[in-house]
């Protein structure tokens, strides 16, 4: 019953660590600025790599304001609207040790594609609370939207095509700071 | 790797993966239990149906809230009250409540071998909440996840299994896990209660209740079910209680100072277990209880998730 996936290659650099590593210092600023400092702000990453986005971005505002924002991790599996689809996938569990009543989350992810991982996102974090605000940090924004959700900040937009995956690889799970493209090798 | 079973009807039948799996996901739904609001959408749309013909609280209760909390439709059919009561059998009984569609059946009976004979049956996911003195898988797993989380890792860790082993599904499940799992099991009780061939199943045997509570991590008393016994197994509840009742003098006396009191439940309070050993600090009975609820979901989760695999 498993077809296994085409394997791919890489087409194209899109970030390199600079890059990256800049593209989340504007983003920090443009939070800073936009909810005019960092008070009643929480962090949430989506898992895996939007977790590790989060805490990197929390630092980075610790570091320009000085104010230490929490960080919290949401596991959406639970929230899916393709559990039907796929079978049961592994629930790795929401660790969010603080209240988000009336707080601004920033919900963190590496890559925006259909918004269908948005969309369940903003259904469990609203299970467990009324924030004030949410608003949507994307490293990545490929387009190709199933839903109308549009993030609050963009590390970068970048065209793709549907056959073509997205690879946001952190030094903390792959050992380098990088963002490729990659399509699948041709039959 | 994911879960491919359609049923869960026995410990016996998983491998150590699988019952990993369970408790893993398991420990993740156990932060829903916290919550301002306790629902989540996994199970949306989905009807669980639990046909019970034994009396039971704990585990229809759990069951029932298990499924509420993933958002599934969850049905009761006791056998009391029901078309049971006008003669009607096992399977036809089954075979109605499959017409109407439910996606997960969740039975206990006092047959050995009735869950193994509905998940032949129907189509639908079947769950084992016990059937006769055979297994009751979710039992086994919640003590297990119960274990892991005081001990902080299963393997290596020693339990001694005390009282009503012939007539206890729990001890049968948990036997079978726990050696799957790499703990070593140590059965003790009065030699008519101590199932013949049982070390069969890689377990040692004491005749006393001090030999077999000595430098063990874990004990389980089982509960002495006067209910399964026809007479003359023992010789008076007192004498029992006397002998193989667990008090806190003998605990102290024999037992290791960081060792954890279980039970299934309910307790025989005086009987197998004193009320302040029940009660005490070494005591994880309502603990028990909770992760109860946490290894259900897992199991609604992985079982009625799971249906509809056809489609890539």
């Amino acid at each position: 019953m498993s077809t296994r996936p085409p394997r791919l290659r890489e087409k194209a650099q899109v970030l390199d660590e600079a890059a990256l590593d800049r593209a989340l210092t504007r983003i920090a600023h443009e939070i800073l600025e936009r909810n005019q400092g960092a008070k009643d702000l929480t962090f949430i990453g989506l898992r895996t790599r939007g977790i590790t986005l989060a805490q990197r971005l929390a630092a980075k505002i610790a570091a320009i304001d000085g104010t230490t924002a929490p960080v919290g991790t949401l596991d959406i599996t639970l929230y899916r609207d393709d559990l039907d689809m796929r079978g049961a996938p592994v629930v790795r569990g929401t660790d969010i040790p603080f209240s988000i009543k009336n707080k601004t989350v920033v919900l963190v992810d590496d890559v925006l594609y259909t918004g269908r991982t948005i969309r369940a996102a903003l259904d469990a974090l609203i299970d467990l609370g009324r924030p004030r605000m949410i608003q949507l940090a994307i490293l990545i924004d490929r387009g190709h939207r199933e839903l109308p959700i549009r993030p609050d900040y963009i590390g970068k937009n970048l065209p793709t095509a549907r056959r073509e995956t997205v690879a946001v690889r952190l030094r903390e799970h792959d050992g380098e700071d990088r963002v490729v493209i990659e399509e699948p090798e041709e039959a | 790797m994911g879960w491919s079973r359609k049923d869960l009807v026995a410990i016996r039948d998983l491998d150590a993966a699988e019952i990993v799996m369970i408790l893993d996901t398991a420990a993740s739904l156990q932060e829903i239990a916290g919550r301002d609001i306790k629902k989540v959408p996994a199970l949306r749309g989905k009807t669980v149906v639990n046909l019970f013909y034994e009396a039971s609280t704990r585990t229809r209760t759990s069951f029932e809230i298990a499924g509420k909390w993933l958002s599934a439709d969850v049905v009761n059919f006791s056998a009391g009250g029901s078309s049971t009561a006008k003669g009607e059998s096992f399977i036809d009984t089954a075979r109605n409540i499959a017409a109407m569609s439910p996606d997960v059946v969740v039975v206990r009976h006092s047959s050995s071998g009735a869950a193994a004979l509905l998940a032949r049956t129907l189509d639908c996911a079947v769950v084992n909440a016990g059937d006769g003195a055979h297994e009751h898988p979710t039992q086994a797993l919640l003590d297990l996840l119960t274990v892991r989380e005081r001990k902080g890792h299963l393997d290596g860790l020693s339990v001694a299994i005390v009282g009503d082993v012939a007539h206890s599904r729990v001890a049968r499940s948990n036997i079978h896990g726990m050696r799957k799992l790499g703990l070593s099991v140590t059965v003790a009780g009065p030699p008519t209660l101590i199932p013949p061939f049982v070390q069969e199943l890689g377990v040692k045997v004491a005749y006393r209740l001090e030999d077999a509570i000595r430098d063990v991590d874990v004990i389980m008393m089982l509960r002495l079910q006067h209910e399964r016994m026809t007479g003359g197994l023992i010789p008076s509840l007192r004498e029992y209680s006397r002998t193989w009742g667990l008090t806190l003098d003998r605990l102290r006396a024999h037992a290791r100072p960081d060792v954890l009191i279980m039970h299934p439940g309910p307790v025989n309070r005086g009987i197998e277990l004193s009320p302040e050993v029940a009660d005490g600090p070494y005591s994880v009975i309502l603990d028990q209880v909770a992760k109860g609820v946490a290894v259900r979901m897992a199991v609604l989760y992985l079982l009625g998730g799971s249906k509809g695999g056809d489609q890539a």
